[in-house]
């Protein structure tokens, strides 16, 4: 036999590789997936992947947003003409239904946010769905609660995460057998960092919202972030509001993500600033994260994403 | 294009593992200021003398009390070399099943053992375990050398008895280190105070062993993850059979066999993610059609004409127990292997491996974290190669299906 010489795998084809082979052995072995979405760049990511993992056929699933009512108009609008391109049917989980129906009590105050009410509304809709496995954009070098987590994550009937009794995950075998009312999320995304995931964005030349790139926006300076000013944040006394150009590294509810001052405008700019940057993406950018040194863990736990 | 070296850190309680890690991302300035800052505060109120470097990857609240590792933890940085992905694994015995699961994806093991106590039962157990998941590469990091001022002589007593054992159970390559986690000596630069060390600190080590590279030279192995049909009028013959290319190179053209059927036909088209393809190898996540219509399901196993396995009813394997209940010959599991999942029926568990003494002792059952060699009949064929030739067709685990849990990791013999 003559000796091949084959290219081994890139760094990003290898981990585009793992995740298609994550979302097919799901797509098989679980009855009523959902992917995740919220326009937000992992989840834009990961929808490229379930492209690419299912055809020439179709997405064998439907997308679900959770949305907090609070959301940046123009990720709304991206989230719904992706899924209008690609005729996937996109499921909205109302934030505002689960408060009007008394199933959460909103949070008052000029700190308030609906973060944590997600965890509610999330957890019934894929009672109501019956979904046995969510698929999630979340990485493990985002945050340390999250470097603990298996690629298929169990939840208990109560949608509970008990990182101490995680089962053992060999190799690239995974076991997605679950009872009857458990599911399970599943994280194709678990071995990328931020960066790879701007490179992968740069390398299939995909389509961004807006907000991920530098643009003027009338923001107020708290906590060592710039929030956007917006119809869902109060300003606290003292709090002065000015226009700067800035972007944004992650995309949740406005009443959470802060923007960073930037000129970035293009993906290169943008991928170049990253990789220089000092500070990690949730630190700089969201106070969800800031409540304790658990704040992930804790929400986790409860069935948050 | 920047290469992947992945590895697991194990070691014993309190032997500094945690702070070798969080010294390694430190200095190699993979620690970014946010989290850094978090580590000053965290230190500061709990009254620590410096930095905590441990605080970086104990992630959860109960490790982080009882300032122990319980579950594997993975890390990712990058030097100008290379990029890193860390398993930071649990050294206590009863979280065992933890560090299988952050070994069983890593190229190369890093074991520490703290100089003044030398090798422990929990790192003869990590070496056995990195040895039998088929980790080539073995670093072993003598730490604490700054409590024994450095000593040469301290040093070579743990070379001796890590060597003795190592030899015994057949690893061949193992580089030994000496550094200081806390203080920093060889873990990203050569210390002045182990003038006698000719080696390459901790970090340059790490960028210059081999990385595990996809078993290319093997026969080609691609397990059906699933069939994507084109549309509802697509044709039988345009059916796309799915799955990771686990082994091999697979061409157009080439005629091969589907197994357990041991159908034949040639394929006619490769799709990898980004089109068609004219050969594919390794490691990519691809789909192919044949030029003939045949029953192929998820399960079924496409491979080259010769050098096939044999599909086979009866399993030689090694084991590591991993379920709370003991495992008894007799009980009946389900085996998921590859994308195939069968019933399986613990016919013998002939011996049992002590990780210390490396004695078979005879056996009929296999308690939690216990490595055992057991005879498995199954309800239907599998499609495996021995473990130590190609992981991924050659490694399997056993599920309990009251539970659902994951209770084996199995290793076909060779």
């Amino acid at each position: 036999m003559t000796a091949i010489i084959t290219p081994q795998l890139s760094h990003l084809k290898a981990l585009e590789a793992e995740a298609i082979h994550i979302f097919r052995e799901v797509a098989s072995e679980l009855e009523r997936p959902v992917l995740l979405f919220s326009g937000g760049k992992d989840s834009i990511v990961l929808l490229r992947l379930a492209e690419k993992a299912f055809r020439p056929g179709p997405i064998p699933f439907p997308l679900m947003h959770v949305d907090t009512g609070h959301n940046f108009d123009e990720v709304i609008e991206y989230r719904d003409r992706r899924a209008a391109e690609l005729g996937v049917e996109l499921i909205v989980a109302s934030v505002q239904e689960s408060i009007d129906s008394g199933r959460v009590r909103e949070e008052t105050g000029p700190r308030a946010s609906r973060n944590r009410l997600q965890t509610i509304t999330l957890l019934d809709a894929i009672g109501k769905h019956s979904f046995d496995a969510a698929f999630g954009g979340a990485r493990r070098d985002e945050e340390r609660a999250r470097a603990k987590e298996r690629i298929f994550s169990f939840r208990d009937d109560f949608g509970q995460w008990d990182p101490r009794r995680q089962r053992p995950e060999l190799w690239d075998v995974y076991n997605g057998r679950i009872h009857r009312g458990e599911h399970v999320r599943v994280f194709p995304l678990s071995n990328w960092t931020e960066l790879d995931v701007w490179e992968y964005i740069r390398a299939e030349e995909l389509e961004l919202p807006s907000i991920y790139f530098a643009h003027e926006r009338e923001v107020f300076p708290r906590d060592g972030m710039l929030y956007a000013v917006s119809p869902y944040t109060e300003l606290l006394q003292d709090e002065k509001t000015f226009v700067t150009s800035v972007r944004y590294r992650t995309v949740g509810d406005m009443s959470c993500t802060g923007a960073v001052r930037s000129h970035a405008t293009s993906l290169d700019d943008v991928v170049n600033e990253i990789a220089a940057t000092r500070i990690t993406e949730r630190g700089e950018t969201r106070a969800d994260d800031r409540a304790s040194e658990a704040a992930m863990e804790d929400r986790k736990r409860e069935g948050y994403f | 294009m920047t290469d992947l070296l992945r590895f697991a850190t194990a070691g014993s309680v309190d032997d500094g593992k945690s702070t070798l890690i969080g010294r390694l991302l430190y200095d190699a300035k993979a620690v970014l200021a946010d989290q850094l800052e978090h580590v000053e505060d965290v230190s500061a109120r709990r009254g620590n003398d410096g930095l905590d470097l441990a605080l970086l990857t104990d992630g959860l609240r109960a490790e982080r009390e009882q300032g122990i590792t319980i579950d594997v933890a993975y890390r990712y940085f990058a030097t100008a070399k290379r990029r890193f992905i860390i398993a930071d694994t649990p050294g206590h015995a009863q979280y065992t099943r933890n560090m299988v699961t952050g070994a069983s994806t890593a190229d190369l093991a890093m074991i520490l053992i703290d100089v003044r106590h030398g090798m422990t039962e929990q790192s003869r157990r990590h070496a056995t375990i990195a040895h039998l998941l088929g980790i080539h590469h073995v670093a072993v990091a003598v730490n604490k050398m700054d409590l024994v001022d450095y000593s040469e002589e301290a040093f070579d007593g743990v070379v001796r008895e890590f060597l003795d054992f190592s030899t015994r159970l057949g690893i061949e390559d193992v580089t030994f280190i000496p550094i200081s986690a806390l203080k920093g000596d060889n873990v990203v630069e050569l210390s002045a105070n182990t003038p006698w060390y000719k080696g390459d600190a901790l970090l340059g080590y790490l960028e210059t062993v081999p990385t595990a590279v996809p078993p290319t030279q093997q026969p080609a192995r691609l397990p059906v993850q699933l069939v994507i049909r084109p549309g509802t009028e697509g044709r039988a013959i345009d059916r796309r059979y799915a799955g990771r290319l686990e082994a091999g190179v697979l061409r157009v053209g080439e005629e091969i066999l589907v197994l357990p059927s041991g159908e034949r036909a040639r394929i006619r088209r490769i799709e990898g993610p980004d089109g068609e393809l004219e050969e594919a190898s390794a490691g990519l996540s691809l789909a192919v059609c044949l030029d003939s219509e045949l029953d192929v399901a998820r399960g079924h196993m496409i491979t080259h004409v010769d050098d096939a396995p044999e599909p086979r009813r009866e399993l030689e394997a090694t084991v590591c127990w991993l379920g709370d209940r003991q495992a008894t010959a007799g009980d009946r599991y389900v085996l998921k292997h590859t994308t195939r999942t069968v019933r399986a029926r613990l016919d013998a568990i002939p011996e049992r491996l002590d990780v210390v003494s490396l004695e078979h002792a005879p056996t009929d059952h296999l308690a939690l974290n216990e490595i055992g060699r057991v005879r498995l009949r199954l309800g239907e064929p599998v499609m495996v190669d021995p473990y130590q030739q190609v992981r991924a067709t050659g490694g399997f685990i056993l599920i309990d299906e009251a539970t659902n849990d994951t209770v084996g990791a199995g290793m076909v013999a060779g």
